[in-house]
């Protein structure tokens, strides 16, 4: 499933041991990829291959972080892989659907690609319908996380004193039998199988989600982007003047493929 | 959610997964029903040796190939129509037989500019040089199958690929509007291998290509 780049590294940029994983899910108005782009783009991250695979809807372009002419040129398919060893970090990207019934065998197979490379752990960015949210989950955050209960026994007490809220579960039937509860994730896409199949398997693995629409999501994305970065620290936050609060929005750096997200400029003859 | 008319709907979601997909364990008869359906969407490549019986082309020993040229859609299809192919040069020595939703090709290498079909001609003079017409269209769950087996039939040493195809103009994301652009242009993507000069400017980010092409 994964194919290395052929660079100078040679394995050396294959070696993920002890790295952490941060992926996307494929979720309601892309959030967790729109927060990886940011990722992607603020850190500068070098590209150490792709994934081939046929779970995803094929797409081809040019590189979406490019900054100049002459690192416009190179091809991005919609599966790939970015490191920065410094960090001990590496990054999948996703860029495309998933194709029917394949998302099962995808799951599989990026579990066991974890497994292989060794990653110590696992943090998914995902996102939820907003309007599925029940009259508590309406006030406070629309920020949530989740542990795999073998990295609840690493982190737990950090998420404790961030403050962070955990996803709450659902009755399983709601209205006939309210001991009986479930996670559910809606519109989160493969979240709930990869959280569960983590689970079961004994990954370490963290959910960050945000409950939001469909519609112009670069602010959830900025929203949840910032939620990782008070666990794991990737940029600074700087101290805001004017609300005196951290806020790391202006160190993330926006990809220059975010350009005309909502349509071409309008033509003349309209007016 | 509620929409600005004050009714109801289930929004659809981008991520792709229907949660009552999710839910639902497989039946033995949802098995079943599913291995028949992914049987009937099998693609088959035929290809026609010298003696002119078809094989299938599992059986074959990969073929050297110095130039494949793809050509994917009606529009593409019917340039090479035009101006490249012609019976004296090259001789049809392939065709995919494939079914979906939205259209079924056969076995037949007789067919006429208004039919879905995907056939494999080779020039004569040097028989390393390839061509695909693909005026049919290879569904989403197809398209690696259709790639896999295609390339799995080939040599790939020393292999140059083109790939030909089209795109709405509308579906251009462009700063000013498509509307005053000069149409039809050409935009093209390159591997960083592909050393030679391109005939016309790369396409630009935030524009992409999918399916059938960008496989």
């Amino acid at each position: 499933m994964f194919v290395p780049c052929e660079r100078g590294g040679g394995s050396a940029s294959s070696d993920f041991k002890g790295f952490t994983l941060l992926m996307p899910a494929v979720s309601v108005g892309n959030v967790g990829q729109l927060a990886i782009d940011l990722v992607i783009s603020t850190l500068g991250m070098t590209k150490v291959g792709y994934f081939y695979t046929d779970c995803l809807v094929p797409m081809v372009g040019n590189n979406p972080y490019a900054t100049a002419e002459e690192n416009s040129m190179e091809l991005s398919i919609n599966a790939e892989v970015y490191s920065l060893p410094s960090k001990k970090l590496v990054v999948l990207q996703i860029r495309s659907p998933f194709i029917k019934n394949k998302y099962r065998p995808f799951c599989q197979t990026l579990l066991s690609w974890v497994k292989s490379s060794k990653c110590a752990r696992v943090v998914l960015l995902s996102s939820s319908h907003a309007y599925q949210c029940n009259d508590e989950q309406l006030l406070g955050t629309p920020l949530r996380y989740l542990l795999t209960p073998d990295l609840e026994k690493a982190v737990g007490g950090l998420m404790q004193e961030l403050n962070w809220k955990e996803m709450e579960k659902v009755a399983a039937y709601p209205g006939i039998n309210d001991t009986e509860k479930v996670l559910h994730i809606p519109g989160g896409g493969i979240t709930k199988l990869l959280f569960t199949e983590s689970c079961s398997k004994g990954f370490q693995m963290a959910v960050l989600l945000k409950f939001c629409s469909e519609g112009d999501n670069i602010p959830d994305a900025f929203a949840l982007v910032n939620y990782l970065n008070e666990w794991l620290q990737l940029v600074q936050s700087q101290v805001s003047a004017s609300n005196n609060s951290t806020d790391a929005s202006s160190q993330w750096k926006i990809p220059s493929s975010w350009r005309l997200l909502f349509g071409n400029g309008l033509p003349p003859a309209l007016f | 959610m509620a929409t600005f008319f004050g009714e109801v709907v289930v929004a659809p979601s981008r991520a792709g997964v229907d949660d009552d997909e999710e839910a639902r364990e497989e039946t033995p008869e949802d098995r079943e029903i599913r291995r028949e359906l992914e049987k009937k969407r099998e693609i088959e490549i035929l290809w026609t040796l010298k003696s002119g019986a078809s094989t299938e082309s599992s059986a074959d020993e990969p073929f050297a190939c110095s130039q494949f040229i793809v050509a994917i859609g009606r529009n593409a299809a019917a340039f090479l129509s035009s101006f490249i192919l012609d019976s004296v040069c090259w001789e049809v020595v392939g065709v995919v037989k494939l079914w979906n939703e939205w259209c079924r090709t056969s076995s037949t290498t007789n067919v006429l500019p208004t039919d879905s079909f995907c056939l494999f001609y080779r020039l004569i003079s040097d028989p390393t040089v390839l061509l695909c017409q693909c005026s049919c269209y290879v569904a989403e769950d197809q398209q690696f199958q259709w790639l896999e087996k295609v390339f799995g039939c080939m040599q790939k040493e020393g292999l140059q690929v083109t790939v030909l195809s089209t795109c709405p103009v509308a579906d251009y994301k462009t700063q000013e509007s498509t509307l005053t652009l000069p149409s039809p242009f050409l935009k093209a993507l390159k591997t960083k291998e592909f050393k030679e000069q391109v005939c016309c400017p790369l396409l630009e980010q935030p524009n992409i290509v999918r399916d059938l092409p960008a496989a």
